[in-house]
């Protein structure tokens, strides 16, 4: 496949792997902010590639295990509602609510459907006037351009049976709260490449100026991301801290202006509660008050006792990447991918999904060799 | 003769019967006059044979061997026509072929439809023609059956559950304990084509492509393959729900055994693999309706592949990776660029009802 196969050559690999090995003289520990890239990572088997002196930390960047606890209750509430169909990507369905999940809802009778775009949700209201259709917009930068269309479309259509449920998170302010926190040790990051494809590259100037780390705008592809991890190396290892773009076949300085703007047009920038961090100023989007009609957490004035996160997880640490899975005394024992305890055992982009299925299987590869 | 030849004689010889009615009402399914008006003018003509003509509430028939392998399969699919078949012809080579997977040829099949009331004739009868079809490839016999109808609202337009009875061969030895360290991994073709193909046309979901599903059965090539190579065949699974990730693991984990797979190895479709790529689906999980995976010893996995792709007339199957005594109970990739991971066994759907 065109623009994919050349970014998954085996020889490429062996090239870069030999290349690391030569460029690495220092212990260093970089941060792959997406969980896209967690999984690519991951699922290439990629990080036992990589030279032991290198660490990687997995980001926050993962819209499933960062969506607060209080939101998918939130939209639980709304499905098992019979005048609601809550729609939804696919991967939110799992994460545990404090009482269920979404999936959980769907065969107690609540009408859930999976979609792949907010559009079709517009469309669903459409064909439904007697019915309230909610869109559980989750997501990056990435995904909010599509989830705000999907209100102008409402708009456009005169819809007044259509809402979103918009919990909408931001990297840099992320990335900004994790350099911050003393107990994190980054020396690097990856940013998140489809992100930078919306927004452009200029935030991360302040990030690399303030707090002299390189930052590489990375894609997802194995080759990508070994050369993200290259030329973000090669930089520590010179003593610079640079903002480069690895992923220039698809991100452009400026972004894309269109999508950017019908964002503009929908949310505006506010603090936001990240699930196992906390609250971040500035962080998140929410919908403007000229149309709070299609925000369903103003429509239906949704009051939900806010339920306490499981004290055993930490997931907090994990993220900002302070401690790594398994020193969760949960890890493995309690908290599985069948029975997550915390976020990031839920989706297969999860840091601790990921430890878990790559450790597990590493761990038995060498108890035997 | 070809699947589609057999179609469309079945198609130009067997138009829809003339009836007073255009869709199926509760009263088809109440064991009065309609059903047996639906049955005598519909079911009974369509699949005569001399077991079923005889009308009798069960089948006798004549045992077919010493050891016999029965199974049951309920159908379910959504949409019920889809790229590529219908629920029909799955319903027969679904249940075909986990009687091949025993190592047995089937031979007898029972067929029941639960209809929802309102359900088109006409739809009806497009169904029963690819059963006819399907049945008559497979050289299998219908011979009992049943028809119930429900309530508007309490099904989804058809549900068919089919059971079949089959002769084990007796050089067969199919047995998870017979699989052992050093066996190979024989994939019959290429993957992910069904649950694509159904993804295809889901509502919401619609995307054009020319992705049509593999159903398709194995009586032919099963008993062809135990009858040259016997007792070194060890396993066989068809990698239907939960892709052939979900089989290999329940493999690893019944016989104790690792296995190691090589991602190079497996044939995906572009396009496919494309549709799974934009989806963000892993082909390893995805159905498939005409795959199946043996395990087999070394000598002669190489002529297995070979007969195999006699059979199906394309160069998909393959010997994808093998049985080590590493990793027991686990299945491990090594991916294109050569890192390994774990592929686990699917967690729950990953696409609601694919067949």
């Amino acid at each position: 496949m065109k623009y994919l196969s050349e970014f998954r050559d085996p020889e490429l690999v062996l090239k870069y792997r030999e290349k690391l090995d030569e460029l690495v003289t220092k212990e260093w520990t970089l941060m792959e902010v997406c969980g896209g890239q967690t999984h690519s990572l991951v699922k290439n088997g990629l990080l036992e590639l990589l030279p032991d002196k290198v660490q990687m930390i997995h980001g926050p960047g993962c819209p499933v295990c960062v969506t607060p606890l209080n939101l998918i209750d939130k939209a639980v509430h709304l499905a098992m509602d019979e005048e609601v169909i809550l729609c939804s990507f696919g991967d939110m369905l799992r994460v545990p609510g404090s009482k269920m999940s979404l999936l959980e809802a769907k065969s107690r009778g609540a009408d859930v459907r999976i979609l792949y775009s907010p559009l079709e949700a517009v469309q669903i209201a459409k064909k439904n006037p007697q019915k309230e259709v909610v869109f559980f917009a989750v997501g990056f930068e990435t995904t909010a351009p599509a989830n705000a269309l999907s209100v102008v479309h409402a708009e456009r259509e005169k819809l007044n049976n259509y809402s979103i449920l918009a919990s909408h998170v931001l990297v840099p302010p992320a990335m900004e709260a994790v350099v911050n926190d003393p107990l994190a040790k980054i020396d690097g990051f990856l940013a998140a490449g489809h992100v930078c494809t919306i927004m452009g590259i200029h935030q991360y100037f302040p990030l690399v100026e303030n707090h002299r780390l390189p930052i590489i705008v990375t894609g997802f592809e194995p080759i990508d991301l070994l050369q993200g991890i290259y030329m973000c190396l090669k930089q520590l290892e010179a003593g610079e801290a640079k903002l480069e773009n690895q992923y220039a076949r698809v991100v452009q300085p400026e972004g894309n202006p269109e999508a950017v703007k019908v964002i503009e047009r929908i949310f505006e920038i506010s603090d936001r509660e990240w699930r196992g961090i906390g609250v971040i100023p500035n962080s998140g989007y929410v919908i403007r008050e000229e149309y709070k009609a299609f925000d369903a957490d103003r429509k239906f004035k949704i009051r939900i006792e806010k339920a306490e996160e499981n004290k055993s997880c930490i997931a907090g640490q994990v993220l900002k990447g302070i401690k790594k899975p398994h020193d969760c005394p949960e890890f493995g024992k309690n908290c599985t991918p069948q029975n997550p305890l915390g976020a990031p055992m839920v989706s297969s982009e999860g840091a601790c999904a990921a430890y878990y299925h790559f450790s597990k299987a590493m761990g038995d590869i060498e108890a035997q060799v | 003769m070809e699947l589609s030849e057999i179609k469309s004689i079945i198609a130009a010889s067997c138009p829809l019967p003339k009836l007073d009615f255009d869709i199926i009402t509760l009263g088809h399914g109440s064991g009065g006059l309609l059903t047996h008006n639906l049955l005598e003018q519909g079911v009974f003509d369509l699949f005569s044979n001399s077991y079923l003509d005889k009308k009798h509430d069960g089948a006798i028939v004549e045992s077919p061997g010493d050891i016999l392998a029965f199974s049951t399969d309920s159908f379910v699919v959504s949409p019920i026509f889809f790229p590529g078949g219908n629920i029909g012809e799955l319903a027969i080579n679904g249940t075909v072929n986990d009687i091949n997977m025993c190592g047995a040829r089937a031979e007898f099949i029972s067929l029941a439809f639960i209809i929802e009331e309102g359900f088109a004739v006409k739809e009806f009868w497009d169904i029963l023609l690819s059963i006819k079809a399907a049945a008559e490839h497979a050289g299998v016999k219908i011979v009992t059956g049943d028809t119930k109808v429900v309530e508007r609202g309490k099904g989804d337009k058809i549900f068919i559950n089919t059971s079949g009875i089959g002769r084990v061969s007796p050089d067969s030895a199919i047995d998870a304990k017979r699989v052992s360290q050093g066996d190979k991994v024989i994939l019959s073709g290429s993957l992910a084509r069904h649950g694509i193909a159904i993804m295809s046309v889901r509502e919401g979901l619609e995307f054009e492509s020319a992705i049509e599903s593999d159903t398709c059965h194995f009586n032919h090539i099963i008993p062809t393959l135990i009858e040259e190579f016997g007792r070194d065949i060890h396993m066989l699974r068809d990698a239907t729900r939960g892709g052939i990730a979900t089989v290999l693991n329940e493999v690893a984990k019944d016989s104790g055994i690792g296995v190691a797979l090589r991602q190079n190895q497996l044939h995906v479709d572009e396009d496919v693999s494309g549709a799974c790529e934009l989806l963000g689906l892993d082909p390893l999980y995805v159905a498939n309706e005409g795959v199946f995976v043996v395990i087999a010893s070394p000598e002669s996995a190489e002529g297995i592949v070979e007969k195999i792709n006699a059979w199906s007339q394309t160069n998909e199957a393959g010997i994808i990776g093998e049985v080590v005594s590493e990793h027991t109970g686990q299945v491990v990739i090594e991916s294109a660029i050569g890192g390994k991971r774990v592929v686990n066994m699917m967690l729950g759907e990953q696409l609601p009802r694919i067949c």
